[in-house]
């Protein structure tokens, strides 16, 4: 075992300002759409080259940590870059990018309104992201969480139809309320522990604690993170944001916003929490109950959805909830399969929604009841398309296989099997509810009125996410060693050290 | 210079002011707006002065004339009173600033004179409330304040003289039981200076009289810092007011009650005494969660930006009473707190809606539309901001207030009014989003009706001129910037004003 030290490094916090500091340049560039989009485009390697350069030390057991002072009694605004941090920053990140190319064909193929806001609440929206995955502790955490929460609210209003508005609205309510709810659960926990840091294995591990009280704080904790994670019943707004311009779609709604959502699961159940306590008072059953059932449930909903990204919205719901089941299941290849998840999931169903929107785009269909023939059409979008359906069900080679033979593996080392058959029975629903689309695609004939693919600027990104896909689910260590640092988080947590 | 003959600065210069400023100005008029300036500004100035003063030496009494209290009238200048007069005054002057150009659009110039005038004297009685160390010295600053602040209410819309009398009924009521609480508290303690009451209080018998006149203090103060349901007169007041009065009124009028309440039950009568003998703290609390809840629902009942403002100083004002009344130190902090981020927040909400009146002629919910973030971007900005900040997203000052206050309820394990401040930011949410939709997206087809029917709207910006929006950004950007300051202000300052018995 090696201990882990740590370092001050700004890296952390400037992740989070480069986005951030890019807001402006957007805003003052607005008439110059390439300048424009240049910002992005810079922030966005910018902001990935900074969270790679974290890699190396961390993989020497070197954390990267930055103290910034108090910001509310007791607590200080502080960063960590741990390994389970800089994983979601990585994953973040390195989407983003992919996201940014494929948004500049979006919205000038749409031709879409007010590209400035939307470039503009995107990169904050992704400071907040790497606030998230950064923050050292709880209260940290909650400022991010909630910057995060507001300002993808102007990306789900951006039609500004009254059904975007509507969204919105229902949105805000979902997520502020979930945000006085981790507020009220942060400082109770301030109140019994005295600080709010993330300490692996639980900042709350010696508290002595009534069940009635560790259940109460639990399920505030998970009232405040579970509606970004969409655990049932928690979950309604996230169909609804499908008003959103796809790429919001695809990266918030799939990647940043949920993922922080389960990201705050992880965080609340392994270092606020930690193993014993769940295991002590049973809460782990609260957890593994509600995801399995939203697994379930959001699968039966996908299967009569027939608006595209509203499907992909309720396949979300449930593979969300497979890392909550991963979480869970406390159990080492359980919570590895969690994290390959939060990462697999992500570039799989990322190329889902880019194929949706970008067939959107092109040919200005949204049902799948309409996708009769569109393979012979876009042959590149749906093949990607396929590529990411099979990921979900978890079929081999695609990446999403590795993480569900992870989960699999877990339930059953953790003795608890009912979950591996949930983990099965899932992947056919998975099933069910895409291969009908690939089968419409690809196998009816159609009138589609157009030839060709959407705009390179679409196509290149879905193409290099589902390739991604593909290879990280041969190779999980390529590039940024995702394999090897989810590996790390699992030593962190049940080997003890901290 | 002894540095405590600094201690009664702020209030006498502004009491000089309103004296001087008719005067002056039977020659020069328009100098009022400039003395007022000049006067707040140096106010403001001292004020932050005899704070440094204060933390650097602790508690600063100053005798007036030099007669030694319980004879003469003594002002106590210590962290609580140091913090709250700074606050109140930089405020009044970023206010007063803003004033300078929404007086001569809303107020005829003739007036102008009387106008400064009063707005010193209601200052002048804030500043002194604040300062002084005298029951009774304390009641005649609130009727001082009280009466200037009538006039100032009454000199705006055709309601206005309604709402001032109201205000005024209201208002002489409250000082009268005040008075009366005081009349009983010198029949049973003997004396009227504030540290003299404290110390006698312990050696007293809890007897009838001394029950009656916390009560009638309770209700005096209470009226004046509009706690539920003795709110009645505020949001008449705050809506026809002109808007430089609702301005400064809106900020600065509750907080003086507010702060008169923490000085008195928590300072003089102590915790003890108001906790566990007297239930005032928990009257205080129970009143303040009931009036949360009313003040946010009626809030997003209205259709007028200032009356909604006002109901939503009706919550606001919930938060403050509910954390002095929790008694414990977390609360306490947090009330002291929301009574300045509270001020910033809606002195920058009200200026925004004196913006919006003049340039728009009207500031009414149903009529703005989405033209709004194009002509005039920078005050619709500053709303919004605000209202993140009403809201209590981080990283503004509402967030912070909420934190202590949260921290507070659960300290003393009340859990439904955890539930009620939390429920309340929500409901800010509702009524703050309302307009926030209005401002920035296109209202039920509204944009297509504007293509067909008149011309598209002007691209260039109305936004108002910068002497108005440079206070009203300062507040906005205040908002941020003292929420980051939060831990340093209750460390210095906050911690060192709390009661005995935390």
């Amino acid at each position: 075992m090696v201990n882990a030290t740590t370092y001050t490094s700004l890296v952390p916090l400037l992740t989070v300002l480069v986005s951030l500091g890019a807001v402006p340049l957007i805003i003052l560039s607005s008439r110059r759409p390439n300048l424009r989009e240049f910002w992005t485009i810079a922030a966005g390697v910018a902001k990935l080259a900074l969270v790679v350069s974290l890699l190396p030390s961390l993989l020497r057991h070197r954390i990267a940590v930055l103290n910034l002072g108090e910001i509310v009694p007791g607590v200080d605004l502080a960063f960590k870059a741990d390994a389970l941090g800089v994983f979601f920053a990585l994953i973040a990140s390195s989407l983003w990018l992919f996201t940014s190319f494929y948004s500049i064909g979006y919205v000038r193929g749409l031709q879409e309104h007010k590209q400035t806001r939307y470039f503009a609440y995107f990169a904050v929206c992704l400071s907040a992201t790497m606030g998230i995955a950064f923050s050292a502790n709880l209260a940290t955490f909650i400022i991010f969480y909630e910057i995060l929460t507001i300002a993808t609210y102007p990306l789900v209003i951006h039609k500004e139809t009254e059904e975007a508005i509507k969204a919105g609205r229902k949105y805000l309510a979902y997520t502020l309320t979930a945000g006085v709810f981790l507020i009220a659960a942060a400082t109770w926990t301030y109140l019994l522990a005295g600080h709010l840091d993330f300490i692996p294995g639980g900042l709350l591990k010696n508290i002595p604690f009534e069940p009635k009280t560790a259940w109460s704080l639990f399920t505030l904790f998970l009232l405040g993170v579970g509606v970004k994670a969409a655990i049932m019943p928690l979950h309604s707004w996230l169909p609804t944001a499908m008003a959103a311009p796809t790429p919001v779609s695809a990266l918030l709604h799939a990647v940043a916003v949920v993922k922080s959502g389960v990201f705050g699961v992880i965080r609340v159940g392994l270092f606020v929490f930690g193993p014993e306590l769940l295991r002590r008072f049973h809460l782990d059953y609260l957890l593994l109950t509600s995801a399995s059932l939203t697994i379930i449930i959001a699968s039966f909903l996908a299967l009569k959805e027939d608006n595209l990204k509203r499907r992909l919205a309720y396949s979300t719901v449930a593979h969300l909830s497979y890392i909550v089941l991963g979480v869970g299941l406390i159990s080492s290849p359980a919570l590895l399969g969690s994290l390959l998840h939060l990462a697999f999931h992500a570039t799989m169903k990322i190329t889902l929604f880019f194929c949706a929107g970008a067939i959107y785009v092109h040919l200005h269909k949204e049902k799948v009841s309409e996708l009769d023939g569109v393979g012979h059409v876009m042959p590149w979008t749906m093949g990607a398309f396929a590529v990411g359906s099979i990921g979900l069900v978890g079929l081999p080679p695609v990446n999403g296989w590795l993480s569900k033979w992870c989960l699999g593996w877990g339930a059953v080392a953790a003795a608890r099997p009912l979950y591996l058959i949930i983990l099965i029975l899932s992947g056919l629903l998975n099933a069910a509810y895409f291969f009908p689309i690939i089968y419409r695609a690809f196998f009816r004939q159609g009138e589609t009125g157009k030839t060709g693919e959407a705009s390179l600027l679409m196509v290149v990104p879905l193409v290099l996410t589902a390739i991604l896909s593909i290879l990280l689910g041969v190779w999980p260590d390529l590039g940024f060693k995702f394999f090897k640092i989810a590996h790390e988080v699992g030593r962190v947590i049940f080997g003890g050290v901290s | 210079m002894n540095p405590s003959s600094l201690v009664p600065f702020p209030p006498l210069i502004y009491l000089f002011a309103g004296i001087f400023i008719p005067l002056v100005t039977l020659r020069w008029r328009r100098l009022a707006g400039w003395l007022a300036l000049t006067a707040t500004t140096a106010a403001a100035f001292f004020s932050v002065i005899n704070l440094l003063q204060v933390l650097k030496q602790g508690i600063i009494p100053y005798r007036f004339g030099g007669w030694i209290p319980p004879i003469g009238i003594e002002y106590i200048l210590d962290p609580l009173s140091g913090f709250v007069i700074t606050v109140i005054n930089l405020i009044a002057l970023g206010v007063i600033v803003h004033a300078h150009q929404s007086v001569k659009a809303e107020i005829k110039e003739s007036r102008w004179p009387p106008y400064y005038a009063l707005v010193m004297l209601f200052l002048t009685g804030a500043n002194g409330i604040i300062m002084t160390g005298d029951f009774f010295n304390l009641y005649v600053f609130l009727e001082i304040g009280s009466l200037s602040l009538y006039g100032l209410i009454a000199v705006g819309e055709k309601k206005s003289p309604v709402a001032a009398f109201r205000y005024l009924v209201m208002g002489t009521v409250g000082g009268g039981f005040y008075l009366l609480g005081v009349g009983f508290l010198y029949l049973v303690t003997g004396s009227l200076n504030m540290g003299d009451v404290r110390n006698i209080l312990p050696h007293l018998q809890v007897t009838a009289p001394l029950v009656v006149a916390l009560t009638l203090m309770l209700i005096g103060l209470g009226i004046k810092m509009a706690v539920f349901p003795l709110h009645g007169w505020l949001p008449d007041a705050y809506t026809y007011a002109p808007s430089p009065t609702s301005a400064i009124m809106a900020p600065i009028g509750t907080k003086i009650g507010a702060y008169a309440i923490a000085r008195i039950f928590f300072f003089i009568f102590g915790i003890r005494l108001i906790t566990q003998i007297v239930p005032i703290a928990q009257v205080l609390a129970w009143l303040s969660a009931v009036g949360i809840i009313y003040g946010s629902v009626l809030a997003m009942a209205q259709n007028e930006i200032k009356r909604m403002l006002a109901y939503s100083s009706v919550a606001q004002v919930g938060y403050i009473g509910l954390g002095l009344g929790l008694a414990n130190s977390f609360g306490f902090i947090g009330a002291l707190l929301h009574i300045m981020n509270h001020g910033l927040m809606k002195a920058c909400l009200f200026l925004v809606a004196g913006n919006f009146r003049l340039k728009l002629g009207h500031s009414r919910i149903d009529r703005l539309d989405d033209s709004l973030r194009r002509s005039m971007p920078w005050s619709a900005a500053a709303f919004t901001l605000a209202a993140l900040a009403m809201i209590g997203v981080p990283p503004t000052v509402g967030f912070f207030s909420k934190w202590y206050l949260a921290l507070g309820t659960i300290a003393s394990r009340n859990w439904l009014f955890l539930a009620i401040i939390l429920l309340s930011s929500l409901l800010n949410a509702v009524y703050f989003f309302r307009v926030i939709e209005r401002m920035y997206f296109p209202w039920r087809g509204s944009s297509q009706k504007r293509t067909l029917s008149s011309p598209a709207p002007k691209n260039e910006s109305q936004e108002v001129s910068l002497g108005l929006l440079l206070p009203t950004l300062i507040f906005a950007l205040a908002l941020i910037v003292v929420g980051f300051l939060n831990v340093w202000l209750v460390k210095t300052i906050l911690t060192k004003a709390l009661p005995a018995g935390f």
